[in-house]
C-alpha cells in the first residue's frame, strides 16, 4: 500500500492546477482522491517483471500530415471567446516575465 | 586557487516548415499581423486534436544525422504543464522520455593557429511546438497583450552535454551549429525573428588549494539575443561566480544554491538575477494520448542519410586538400554558405588555380558583393567568367592589375543596367578596348625605348648621374606606346639598353 495521501500534497496539486480550495473542499477532495488512488493502486498487485512498458494506450504509430497550409480562423472568430481582447491582441492580466 | 568553467547550452530551432507542428496553420513571422493565424487546435480549443507534421519530423531526423545523433527507433510526445498566458492549452506537446534523436556530437575549432578542434557532446534534440508571443506595458501598467500566431510552431531543442569549457568556445558551437542548419536548410536561424533562441547553463569547478574541486551553483542565462552576447554574458557571469564563490563559499547543492536563472543586461555587460518563479519547476509530464508514437525503420534513416549534403567541416577539409589553399581560405568560403562555395569550386576547376580563384572569391568577390548588396546568385559576374579573367592571367596575357581592371568594368556594364551580356567575350573585347593585353612582342617594347630615349635626353642624362628616379618618367613614355606591357619587363629590358647605351 501507498503512503495516504496528505493534505499538503492535495494543496500543492490544486496550486499547479490553480484551483483554489475552501478546508472542507480541501478534506473532501483528500478522502475522494485518496479513494482513486488506491483504487488505482491494486494494479500494483500485478507481476509486471516481464511485460514491457507501455507509452500509448492505442496500437497506430506514424499518422502524419502533410505539410500543406489550410485556412486559419479570420481574427474575429478567434478572439471570440477571450474574457478580453483590443480587436487585434487577446488581453491578459499583466504577466511578470521570468 | 583557479576554476574551470562548465557550459552546457540549450539551443531552440524554429523549423523551416510551411506550418505547424500540429495543425495547418501558416508557420510565418507575422507580427504586424497578431492572431492571423490560428484555428481550434493551436488555440487550444475543446475537441480539437494534433496531427503531426510529417515533413517537421523530417527535419528533425535530417538534423539528428547531421548532429551524429541516434535516430529513435520509438518516439512519442508527452505533456508537460504550465500556467501561462501565451500556452492555450496549458500544457506544450513535447518529448520527455524517448525524444526523436539522442546522444551525439558537433566539431568545433577550438584554435584557429594550430586548427585544434574538438567534439561537444549532444545530449538529445526534440520536437516540441512553440508558444505564442506576449507584449507587457513598458510601464508595468495595464493589459499583456498575446499573439498566438506563433503558438503551435515547430521547434528542435538541442541540449549538448555540459562540454564547452569557455566564453568564446560557447560561441564558436553555436556559429558551427547555425552553419550546419543553414547547410541543411532545415532553419532561417533568424535570431532577430526568433528562429534561433539560446539559453547558457553555467558553472565553475572551484579547484582550492588544498586539492578539492567545488562546483558553484548552476546559473541559466536565458533569451540572449546574439552570438556575441552569449560570449559576453558567460564571461562576466565566470566572473561574478567566481567572486561571489570567494566571498561566500557557497557551492552547487547548499541550501537556497540550486539553479539561478539570469537575464544578461547588453547595456552594462552584466547578468543579474530574474525573479524566480514561485513554486519549483514541476511539469508533471505524461504522454501525449492526442498523439500516436512514430517509429522509423533502419531503411529509412539510411534513405535521410543518403539524402543529407556534405557538412561544413567535411567540405572544409576536403576543398583544403582538392585546391591546396588554407585553412582560414576554406573557412571564409565554407562560411558562406552553398551557393557560394559551389561558385568557388566551379571557377577553381575551371581555371585549375584554386590558391588564385580562393584569392578573388575572398577578396575582390566577397568585396563587391557587400558593397553592391548583391548575394552570390545575383552576382552578376558568373563563375565562366571570373574563371575566364583567371585564366587570361595564369596564362600571362593580361596582369592580375589588368584583371581587376576588367572585373571592374563588368560590374560596371551591370550597373548601368544595359543589355550588355556578360559574357567571356565580354573579358575578350574590355581587354581590346582598354588595351590591356601584355605586349608580348619585345620588338615593339624595344621600338619604344629607343623612342623614349631619344626624346628625352635629359632624363637620360640624369639617370647617367646617379638619378635613379628619372628612370620614372622613361618607363612612363614607353607604357603610353604600349599600353599592356607588363611594367616590370619594360624596367628591366629599359635599364638593360640604358646599362649598354
Amino acid at each position: 500500500m501507498a503512503e495516504p495521501l496528505s493534505l499538503d500534497k492535495v494543496q500543492r496539486v490544486a496550486n499547479l492546477a490553480r484551483l483554489k480550495l475552501s478546508t472542507d473542499e480541501l478534506q473532501a477532495m483528500t478522502t475522494q482522491l485518496g479513494r482513486i488512488l488506491d483504487y488505482v493502486d491494486r494494479l500494483s498487485e500485478l507481476d509486471t517483471e516481464d511485460v514491457a512498458p507501455m507509452a500509448h494506450a492505442v496500437e497506430v504509430s506514424n499518422v502524419f500530415r502533410e505539410d500543406v497550409v489550410v485556412d486559419s480562423l479570420p481574427r474575429p472568430e478567434a478572439l471570440k471567446n477571450a474574457p478580453k481582447t483590443d480587436g487585434r491582441f487577446f488581453l491578459v492580466p499583466q504577466v511578470i516575465e521570468h | 586557487m583557479d576554476y574551470t568553467v562548465i557550459i552546457g547550452l540549450e539551443v531552440h530551432v524554429q523549423l523551416l516548415t510551411k506550418t505547424k507542428l500540429y495543425c495547418g496553420c501558416a508557420n510565418l513571422f507575422n507580427p504586424d499581423n497578431p492572431n492571423v493565424q490560428t484555428c481550434p487546435v493551436c488555440l487550444g480549443l475543446p475537441g480539437s486534436l494534433p496531427v503531426l507534421n510529417k515533413r517537421a519530423v523530417e527535419l528533425a531526423v535530417r538534423t539528428g544525422l547531421a548532429l551524429n545523433l541516434d535516430i529513435s527507433q520509438y518516439t512519442k510526445w508527452d505533456r508537460k504543464q504550465y500556467y501561462y498566458p501565451d500556452l492555450p492549452k496549458n500544457y506544450q506537446i513535447s518529448q520527455y522520455d524517448l525524444p526523436i534523436t539522442h546522444d551525439g556530437w558537433l566539431e568545433i575549432e577550438v584554435n584557429a593557429d594550430t586548427g585544434e578542434r574538438k567534439r561537444v557532446g549532444i545530449i538529445r534534440a526534440h520536437l516540441e511546438e512553440d508558444a505564442g508571443k506576449n507584449m507587457h506595458d513598458e510601464r508595468g501598467r495595464g493589459d499583456s497583450q498575446v499573439d498566438l500566431n506563433r503558438a503551435g510552431t515547430p521547434l528542435l531543442e538541442i541540449v549538448s552535454k555540459t562540454d564547452i569549457r569557455s566564453a568564446a568556445e560557447a560561441r564558436k558551437y553555436l556559429e558551427e551549429l547555425k552553419l550546419l542548419l543553414l547547410y541543411l536548410g532545415v532553419s532561417d536561424c533568424n535570431m532577430q525573428e526568433g528562429s534561433l533562441r539560446c539559453d547558457a547553463n553555467v558553472n565553475l569547478h572551484v579547484h582550492t588549494n588544498d586539492g578539492h574541486n567545488i562546483p558553484t551553483p548552476i546559473t541559466e542565462i536565458k533569451n540572449v539575443n546574439s552570438f556575441r552576447n552569449v560570449e559576453l554574458a558567460i564571461t562576466s557571469e565566470v566572473e561574478r561566480q567566481f567572486e561571489e564563490y570567494k566571498r561566500t563559499g557557497k557551492k552547487l547543492g547548499d541550501p537556497g544554491a540550486t539553479k539561478e536563472t539570469r537575464g544578461f543586461n547588453a547595456a552594462t555587460g552584466k547578468t543579474f538575477a530574474q525573479r524566480g518563479k514561485e513554486e519549483a519547476h514541476d511539469y508533471r509530464y505524461f504522454p501525449e494520448p492526442d498523439l500516436c508514437p512514430v517509429t522509423f525503420t533502419e531503411e529509412q534513416i539510411q534513405a535521410v542519410r543518403e539524402s543529407l549534403i556534405e557538412f561544413p567541416a567535411d567540405r572544409r577539409t576536403r576543398m583544403q586538400a582538392a585546391y591546396q589553399i588554407s585553412p582560414y581560405d576554406a573557412a571564409v568560403i565554407v562560411d558562406q554558405q552553398t551557393e557560394f562555395a559551389d561558385f568557388y569550386e566551379t571557377v577553381a576547376k575551371g581555371c585549375g588555380d584554386g590558391k588564385q580563384a580562393a584569392n578573388w572569391m575572398t577578396q575582390d568577390v566577397l568585396r563587391e558583393m557587400n558593397d553592391r548588396k548583391l548575394t552570390i546568385g545575383t552576382f552578376p559576374i558568373r563563375p565562366e567568367v571570373l574563371c575566364a579573367i583567371l585564366k587570361k592571367i595564369n596564362q600571362g596575357d593580361i596582369t592580375i592589375k589588368a584583371g581587376r581592371d576588367v572585373f571592374m568594368a563588368l560590374l560596371e556594364d551591370a550597373s548601368m543596367g544595359t543589355d550588355v551580356i556578360i559574357d567571356p567575350e565580354r573579358v575578350d573585347r574590355i581587354i581590346a578596348e582598354k588595351g590591356l593585353a601584355i605586349v608580348k612582342d619585345t620588338g615593339a617594347i624595344e621600338a619604344a625605348i629607343a623612342a623614349a630615349i631619344a626624346k628625352n635626353e635629359k632624363a637620360v642624362a640624369d639617370f647617367k648621374s646617379g638619378k635613379q628616379a628619372a628612370v620614372g618618367k622613361l618607363i612612363g613614355e614607353v607604357m603610353k606606346q604600349c599600353k599592356g606591357a607588363d611594367p616590370q619587363t619594360v624596367r628591366t629590358m629599359l635599364l638593360e639598353t640604358l646599362a649598354k647605351a
